[in-house]
């Protein structure tokens, strides 16, 4: 289970890393969405892996699961969710401004 | 008795922001009048904190009345009053400017500016780390809008730039908070620094990695070398009143650095004592040396300002990287002063620009600016307090800052760097007072600049130089008030240097004891 988990984050931040080191936006959105997935699941596995625990208080409960990870992830993912949706405007008015999807606003090589 | 003006620095921005949102469609003149009277209100408000805390014990306030550490709690120490002062006069002093035109360019701009306050003042305030997180987004989320502010392929192009690094700092920002959570399973940041003095041996590692990891966010916003290199597109392009509030944006950073490594990371840590020492001096020098190189490299003045920020920001953190109670007061008495100054120089540059029509800011020969008198004194005054020579606040500063260094190991390297940027900065600043003012060209000569160097400049009304000069007055304030401010500097670095006050004051007293008898002791 712990390889399982451990290896979905370490894949997700991996591609994540590589699509943010694209020189085109869309691959570099595509890029930061998949770390924001990855830093959710972490922040999810921060109250650690348990299986049918509750996290409600009962009297006949002497184990629970820790409800706080889930509040943080459900605050990550709200706020990632918007920064996600401005870098797509964004990069749409960049495209727009500039001509082109490049990061750097130019081509290294621009065809003549 | 809970003290609500605490909080005011956080709500009155937010109620003021939304308000205005409602009025988008309404003539800018009401938005104006809305913005500003909310900026009076909070400078009022934080000058009576300041007050307070220059008086009293560090107050607390208890959101929702939930007992700490389990809700959140804002802290507000004399360190954070200070900040919350700085920024409230800094922001008046910006709308100000911008009040004047800039912010006709494009939608929304006095919304935008106030949740950007909002976003500032709660990480001045915030004692809860993921909370913090949640203030830097605002803070983030605005600062995006207000560096787009008026469009152009410049402002976009450095924007997306700051835009994408500062999501993945945001990504790594939440991973340490993650791993200190699932350690040390507490958020609020006086119960981390109780539960790291007592955390076990075998998890040092993840716990130094999780404070490293905050450590390269925070050196992100704070722009260390090599997270800078978004910072002189980004502050060189946006406009004016815009840049010269993210002058205290970088300090956030500063100010984050201290206060977690000062309290989470303190000597009484176990675990994670000292984590910082062997980074952040080293850091802070190359980072004040590549900022030098960049002010004595640039060719437009605004891009000048914007490694200015690189240095201060730089010079800052290596007076804080000894960890010394001494020097953090003198980084404390310097701070304000190097805040006001790039503000003002950020302004100053602005005026200049907008009577050159060909040139800008370019440092290539124009014709005259309309008013040379005026503007020329302007720009004397702030390359003098920047530069770092008396009478003005700067050369204080400095002085008060290679004085406490003294005793340490790295003293020649911080002598050496401080004052060796500092001439740069005079050379690069003289430079561009010669280029600008005395290097001309006949009146019916086209230049060689972007511009048509037919169009009419403007003629400043006094309303247009008052915030610059507003700004630049507080140069010899800073003088006269000095000994006023370095005693309260010593007792902020006291409060900063000496976790157990903060902890005493968000958990109560009985908590901080561990710290102080890490032995079971008396």
């Amino acid at each position: 289970m712990e390889w399982l988990v451990s290896a979905c984050f370490g894949v997700m931040i991996a591609c994540g890393v590589y699509l943010v080191l694209r020189a085109r936006t869309f691959p570099v959105i595509l890029g930061l969405t998949l770390m924001g997935y990855a830093v959710n699941l972490f922040l999810f596995l921060t109250g650690r892996l348990h299986t049918n625990l509750p996290d409600i208080i009962s009297p006949n409960q002497t184990r629970y699961a820790d409800p706080l990870p889930q509040a943080l992830v459900l605050t990550a993912i709200v706020i990632g969710f918007a920064m996600i949706a401005f870098l797509v405007v964004l990069s749409l008015r960049a495209l727009g401004e500039l001509d082109t999807d490049h990061v750097d606003g130019q081509q290294e090589n621009p065809p003549a | 008795m809970i003290n609500h003006l605490i909080v005011s620095p956080l709500l009155l921005p937010l109620l003021m922001g939304t308000v205005i949102i409602l009025n988008a469609n309404q003539p800018v003149a009401r938005q104006r009048i809305l913005g500003l009277s909310s900026c009076l209100a909070v400078l009022v408000i934080t000058g009576i904190l300041l007050f307070q805390s220059a008086q009293g014990p560090i107050q607390t306030y208890v959101l929702g009345d939930w007992p700490t550490p389990f809700g959140i709690v804002m802290v507000l120490d004399r360190l954070s009053a200070m900040m919350l002062f700085i920024t409230a006069l800094l922001a008046l002093l910006c709308l100000a400017h911008a009040a004047r035109g800039t912010d006709r360019e494009g939608k929304n701009f006095h919304a935008l500016f106030q949740f950007q306050l909002l976003g500032i003042n709660g990480a001045f305030l915030t004692g809860d780390i993921f909370n913090l997180f949640v203030f830097f987004e605002i803070m983030l989320l605005s600062s995006y809008g207000l560096v787009l502010h008026g469009g152009g392929g410049l402002r976009t192009r450095a924007g997306m730039h700051y835009v994408i690094l500062n999501l993945v700092g945001s990504s790594i920002f939440l991973v340490g908070v993650g791993i200190l959570y699932a350690l040390l399973g507490t958020l609020n940041m006086a119960d981390l620094a109780v539960r790291m003095a007592a955390a076990p041996a075998e998890n040092a590692a993840l716990l130094q990695a999780a404070g490293l990891i905050l450590f390269a966010v925070f050196a992100l916003k704070a722009a260390l070398l090599p997270l800078c290199f978004w910072l002189p597109d980004a502050y060189g392009f946006t406009s004016a009143p815009v840049a010269a509030l993210f002058a205290v944006m970088t300090k956030v950073g500063v100010y984050v650095i201290l206060r977690v490594y000062c309290l989470i990371f303190s000597e009484f840590a176990g675990v994670g004592a000292g984590l910082l020492s062997a980074w952040l001096l080293p850091a802070a020098l190359i980072t004040l040396a590549a900022g030098a190189a960049g002010v004595a490299g640039s060719r437009d003045l605004r891009r000048i300002t914007a490694y200015l920020v690189i240095v201060s920001v730089g010079t800052l953190l290596a007076v804080i990287g000894t960890f010394q109670r001494e020097a953090i007061a003198a980084a404390i008495v310097y701070l304000p002063h190097t805040t006001f100054m790039t503000a003002a120089m950020f302004l100053v540059a602005d005026l200049i620009r907008r009577q050159r029509p060909d040139a800008g800011s370019e440092l290539i020969p124009d014709r005259p600016v309309g008013q040379p008198t005026l503007l020329g004194l302007l720009f004397l005054t702030a390359a003098v307090a920047i530069g770092g020579l008396p009478p003005l606040s700067g050369f204080f500063a400095k002085v008060m800052m290679l004085m406490t260094v003294q005793g340490n190991n790295a003293a020649p390297w911080i002598w050496a760097l401080v004052l060796g940027s500092g001439l740069l900065a005079l050379v690069a600043l003289g430079r561009a007072g010669i280029i600008i003012f005395w290097k001309l060209l006949p009146k019916d000569e086209p230049g060689t600049g972007r511009g048509t160097s037919h169009d009419p400049v403007p003629v400043y009304a006094p309303a247009d130089v008052f915030p610059a000069a507003v700004l630049l007055c507080i140069s010899p304030l800073l003088v006269i008030f000095g000994g006023g401010i370095t005693e309260f500097a010593f007792a902020a670095a006291d409060h900063v240097i000496n976790p157990v006050h903060y902890i005493e004051a968000v958990l109560g007293p009985d908590r901080s004891l561990p710290l102080l008898y890490p032995f079971g002791g008396e």
